[in-house]
């Protein structure tokens, strides 16, 4: 990897690293992959230390008194604290590793949710949030009657702070779950804001970082977030792993989520005590691979910079916006480049995100079409579906123009 | 290769000094430790100086905790409850003397987890549990 702190920003050394990029999709087409948002791909350090690790050294983790069990053990807590130093967590205990993003919003849902949310309470959170940041809330309050605030948006697609400010301010309001960054619009919340003035309202905050941590320096104690969750999958690590960060002192008081192995202390007939932080909300065999490749992922990402990252990744959408823009007929969704991740929702005269992702497919650029698991967003936006072209730390400026090319010769095909 | 079970080990393991339970005790903690299925009841008198005048232990499991155990209450006969709150993890893995692998260790520390969780609470243990995050 010949990117450090020192040196400029080298793309291409990057895209080295990334065996999956140098391919063509049809003889002649190479691969353009801007469908960073629902899953990033994995660099050779990431996909190495995952073959390594059934090669050498597979085996559970927490029981084997036996070598291969205590090298797997050490790998595993050894990516926990990793991840503990990546987010700057107060202690790795802090550190659940989870399926994803959904698993870890699930568990604060059905743990702290369960426990402490009941009729007459509010959970305050957006219309621009993923499914995962409303369906868990969703399915809880159907159960035990509190309400669900949505706290709208500006024109410009940033959140409505005085709306928002509004919302909490009329009381009960218990949590308040919101984006660090949306999948759809690329908007950047303001989070420290958000969560302080959640805590003046005596609320707890819970952040879905799924689009965030990839892409840019996250410290969750400057935040002063209670829970933060993210997905390994989108920040070049494996499938399978992801993270919930709690506070310790908050998770000490959460009953656990899923019963069974690891999670326990004693087990007896009668009854049984909970194994300490985080092994109690990790029951069963954990994803110890996806783990060990997670903390690889983290290692790699922080060796290039995620304030380096972040910048790269400014300069490409501020290109992609500026040549988004020349396009008749087209209209992408969210705010300027100056509040937006690297990501562009578009929908393109009357053709159908559908049909658009079909045709640029055939040039051998994947984007994603649909309501990127963003329904309500895409009712408030009054459209049905959008098409979404995410950049992440190995797309060029060349790749930009492929994509407008094609969307050019989409838009010939359909003579418009 | 049977370095985790020299002599002084085994010796502590079998014969655990200080065995038993003081009753009435001015401080009595249960701790476990799931991976081994070791158990751990220790007791203790204090004097007026808040010394550890008395102490006895029971408790059940592999050797590494058992003989920990018996080092550790050999090792606070007789300090103060200040003196034992300033002992570390590495201190009781040295009473040991050899090198444990991650799954081991909390075997070894059960004994200092269930004395510092007795005399000054969880948090206080979670302190020593930080040693390692580094
Ligand atoms: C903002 C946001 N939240 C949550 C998720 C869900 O992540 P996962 O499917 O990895 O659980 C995603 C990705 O799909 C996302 O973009």
């Amino acid at each position: 990897m010949a990117n450090t702190a020192e040196q400029p920003y080298d793309v291409e050394a990057i895209r080295a690293d990334f065996p999956i990029l140098h391919q063509e999709t049809r003889p002649g087409v190479p691969l353009v992959y801007l469908d960073n948002a629902a899953s990033s791909q994995k660099p050779r350090q990431v996909i190495e230390v995952l073959d390594d690790y059934y090669r050498r050294y597979n085996a559970n983790v927490h029981r084997g008194i036996h070598k291969l069990s205590e090298e797997a053990t050490a790998a595993y807590e050894g990516a926990r604290v990793k991840i503990k130093r990546f987010i700057n967590a107060a202690s790795k205990r802090e550190i659940i590793f989870t399926r994803g993003t959904t698993e870890s919003i699930n568990l604060v849902a059905q743990t702290w949710g369960r426990a402490n949310l009941k009729a007459g309470d509010a959970v305050l959170t957006t219309v621009m949030e993923h499914h995962s940041n409303i369906v868990p809330w969703q399915m809880l309050a159907a159960e035990k009657g509190f309400t669900i605030r949505y706290a709208p948006l500006r024109d410009d697609g940033t959140l409505d702070m005085d709306a928002f400010r509004q919302m909490l301010g009329e009381g009960a309001v218990k949590l308040v779950a919101v984006m660090h960054v949306s999948n759809v619009l690329g908007t950047i919340n303001p989070v420290a804001e958000i969560v302080r003035l959640a805590h003046e309202a005596g609320a707890l905050a819970l952040v879905d970082g799924a689009q965030s941590i990839p892409n840019m320096p996250v410290d969750v104690q400057q935040l002063d977030a209670d829970f933060y969750a993210f997905s390994g999958h989108k920040m070049i690590g494996p499938t399978g792993i992801g993270v919930l960060y709690g506070k310790r002192d908050l998770l000490e008081t959460m009953p656990p989520w899923m019963g069974g192995g690891d999670m326990i202390s004693r087990v007896r007939l009668d009854g049984s005590t909970w194994n300490e932080l985080p092994y109690k909300f990790e029951a069963g065999t954990p994803s110890i691979a996806q783990a060990v490749g997670l903390g690889a992922a983290v290692d790699y990402l922080s060796a290039v910079g995620l304030d380096r990252i972040q910048a790269y990744e400014k300069r490409l959408i501020e290109y992609a916006l500026e040549r988004l823009a020349e396009v008749p007929q087209l209209r992408v969704y969210g705010p300027h480049a100056d509040q937006k991740g690297a990501v562009a929702a578009f929908t393109f005269a009357n053709i159908h995100p559908h049909d658009l992702a079909q045709m640029l497919d055939v040039e051998g650029i994947a984007i994603r079409a649909g309501h990127h698991c963003a329904m309500p967003l895409h009712d408030y936006l009054g459209i049905g579906a959008s098409a979404r072209a995410s950049f992440y730390l190995y797309n060029t400026f060349s790749e930009v123009d492929v994509l407008i090319e094609a969307l050019y010769k989409a838009r010939k095909a359909f003579s418009i | 290769m049977y370095d985790m079970y020299r002599e002084n080990i085994l010796d502590h393991a079998q014969n655990p000094r200080h065995p038993g339970i003081l009753s009435p005790a001015d401080v009595d903690h249960e701790e476990h430790n799931p991976l081994c299925g070791d158990r751990l009841r220790l007791t203790l008198r204090l004097d007026e100086q808040n010394r550890i005048k008395e102490i006895a232990w029971d408790g059940e499991g592999c050797a590494i905790s058992q003989a920990t155990a018996s080092m550790l209450a050999e090792e606070i006969l007789g300090k103060t409850v200040d003196e034992v709150r300033q002992i570390t993890r590495d201190e009781v893995l040295e009473l040991l003397g050899i090198p444990l692998t991650i799954n081991r260790l909390k075997c070894a520390l059960l004994s200092l987890k269930t004395l510092t969780i007795g005399l000054y609470g969880l948090k206080e243990w979670q302190k020593h549990d930080d040693e390692d995050d580094e």
